[in-house]
């Protein structure tokens, strides 16, 4: 049976050569947190399933800065990597792919340029294709688009882009089934709501989505503590949960969060 | 040395630093006339199924001389539908046939592509699979999978959905249906078993 899989998320700046892993709290407060390679390193040796970088940074130099960090973190890490930030054209892609990327993530170009999807799909496999979705919760007038009921009352979900800056006027739950149609390979969803709140993940975002698409949901935003990837597994139908901040600051071990899973019943990777 | 054919369908990267972490010496092949030499081949998957065969085809000569003359081969993922007589995804297009059977698609019901990692189940402790335990688990990406007409081929299955042949064994032919080289310690010890087949 296939297991649900925990993901550590390095938020990397690119603008000092090598990188180093920041953390944020509602995009205010950054935080370091260390060496990209050096921190994936130690999350693969600890278990991690897999390992996503996000580019953060604004500058241009990134892009090499970035193959760098992959090459380098691929020579000491043998599981599934995932790039994104800044991923614009199918070159951007392909440099990622070059240095040993498995996965791209698309987030903004995806949503001025939909093809985008179609174009990495189809050149690389749906599988080398995650479409990111930073999604708010909104009340009051949806404007036909799709709604949940929530404990809160009924809302809908808008897509952010540039990072959470700024706001689409997109239903992101009919944005995650276009792209699926359009070749992504899964969905990384992330809560802009709880994202660095550490107040456990958007469940009901989470559901909306994940019962929605065929293709596999990773779930990010707002993991403090678990409990929190265990109620996102236990409640949604989510495949995958995404953390960067317990992990980072060594409140947690990938691999004792994985034991806690396994002990509550949940089938992971040990 | 251990050539790692590159039929130009991209990265591959991840399977020549695992090779490299076992100490497989690992060489990018692009002509089918450099395989001379290899102590054995491995055939990484990228891509659908025809577009991957279009590309493979000229080494179809080489590949079977290898084989007949003994030495191991490893298909991964696609590398390991190919050895099949064809598949679902790509109707018309010819595989290697060297297991007989087809490749057909994963069942409806089940989330398609089967993306992360399963727990095997040992049918043979083929020499591959030496150390590896029944519930070690490791990293699949596909939509596809293989049926061999002949079930004995299956040294290892998952469920995902349906019995999924994930390693298969004939002879010096070995392929496994998850990328070894993104599966943890566990997929560099396949590896390091092949390699070893290898060497002997």
């Amino acid at each position: 049976m296939l297991a649900k899989r925990v993901i550590p998320c390095l938020d990397c700046d690119l603008g000092v050569p090598g990188g180093r892993v920041v953390k944020g709290i509602e995009f205010k407060q950054i935080r370091y947190a260390g060496i990209p390679w050096e921190l994936a390193s130690r999350y693969y040796e600890e278990g991690a399933d897999e390992i996503v970088f996000l580019d953060i940074t604004a500058s241009h130099e990134r892009r090499h800065t970035m193959t760098e960090v992959i090459k380098k973190t691929s020579e000491h890490v043998f599981v599934p990597l995932a790039v994104g930030g800044g991923i614009r054209t199918l070159e951007d892609a392909r440099s990622a792919f070059n240095a040993g990327a498995d996965k791209v993530t698309v987030n903004t170009a995806a949503l001025r340029r939909p093809e985008l999807i179609s174009e990495i799909s189809e050149a690389y496999g749906n599988q080398a294709c995650v479409l990111a979705v930073d999604a708010k919760r909104k009340y009051g007038d949806d404007m036909g688009r799709e709604v949940v009921d929530t404990l809160k009352g009924k809302c809908w979900f808008e897509c952010s882009f540039f990072g959470g800056r700024e706001f689409t006027g997109i239903d992101a739950i009919a944005w995650a089934k276009k792209a699926e149609s359009l070749g992504a390979g899964e969905i990384l969803l992330t809560s802009m709501d709880r994202d660095g709140t550490y107040d456990g993940f958007d469940l009901e975002l989470t559901d909306a989505v994940a019962s929605r698409v065929k293709i596999p949901v990773i779930a990010s935003g707002g993991v403090g503590k678990p409990e929190h990837i265990l109620e996102v597994f236990q409640k949604t139908h989510a495949s995958a949960a995404l953390a960067a901040s317990i992990f980072h600051y060594g409140e947690w071990k990938v691999g004792d969060v994985k034991k806690y899973l396994a002990e509550k019943g949940t089938h992971v990777r040990l | 040395m251990i050539a790692i054919v590159d039929y130009g369908m991209g990265n591959l990267f991840s399977i020549y630093n695992a090779l490299n972490r076992v100490e497989a010496s690992p060489k990018i092949v692009r002509e089918p006339e450099d395989l001379e030499g290899a102590d054995g081949i491995v055939v990484p998957g990228v891509g659908a199924f025809g577009k991957c065969m279009e590309h493979l085809s000229r080494f179809e000569l080489a590949l079977g001389d290898a084989l007949k003359e003994g030495l191991p081969v490893l298909g991964i993922c696609i590398g390991m539908q190919v050895l099949f007589d064809k598949s679902e995804e790509s109707p018309g297009a010819k595989g290697f046939g060297w297991v007989p059977g087809e490749v057909v698609r994963l069942p409806d019901e089940v989330t398609v592509p089967q993306m992360g990692w399963n727990d095997l189940s040992i049918k043979n402790q083929v020499e591959i699979l030496d150390g590896i335990k029944d519930g070690d688990m490791f990293y699949f990406v596909h939509s596809y999978h293989c049926v061999p007409r002949d079930r004995s081929a299956v040294a290892g299955t998952v469920t995902h959905g349906t019995d999924v042949a994930a390693v298969i064994s004939k002879g010096n032919l070995s392929a496994t249906q998850f990328h070894p080289e993104k599966s943890g310690v566990k997929g560099l010890r396949v590896l390091e078993n092949f390699v070893r087949s290898a060497r002997c």
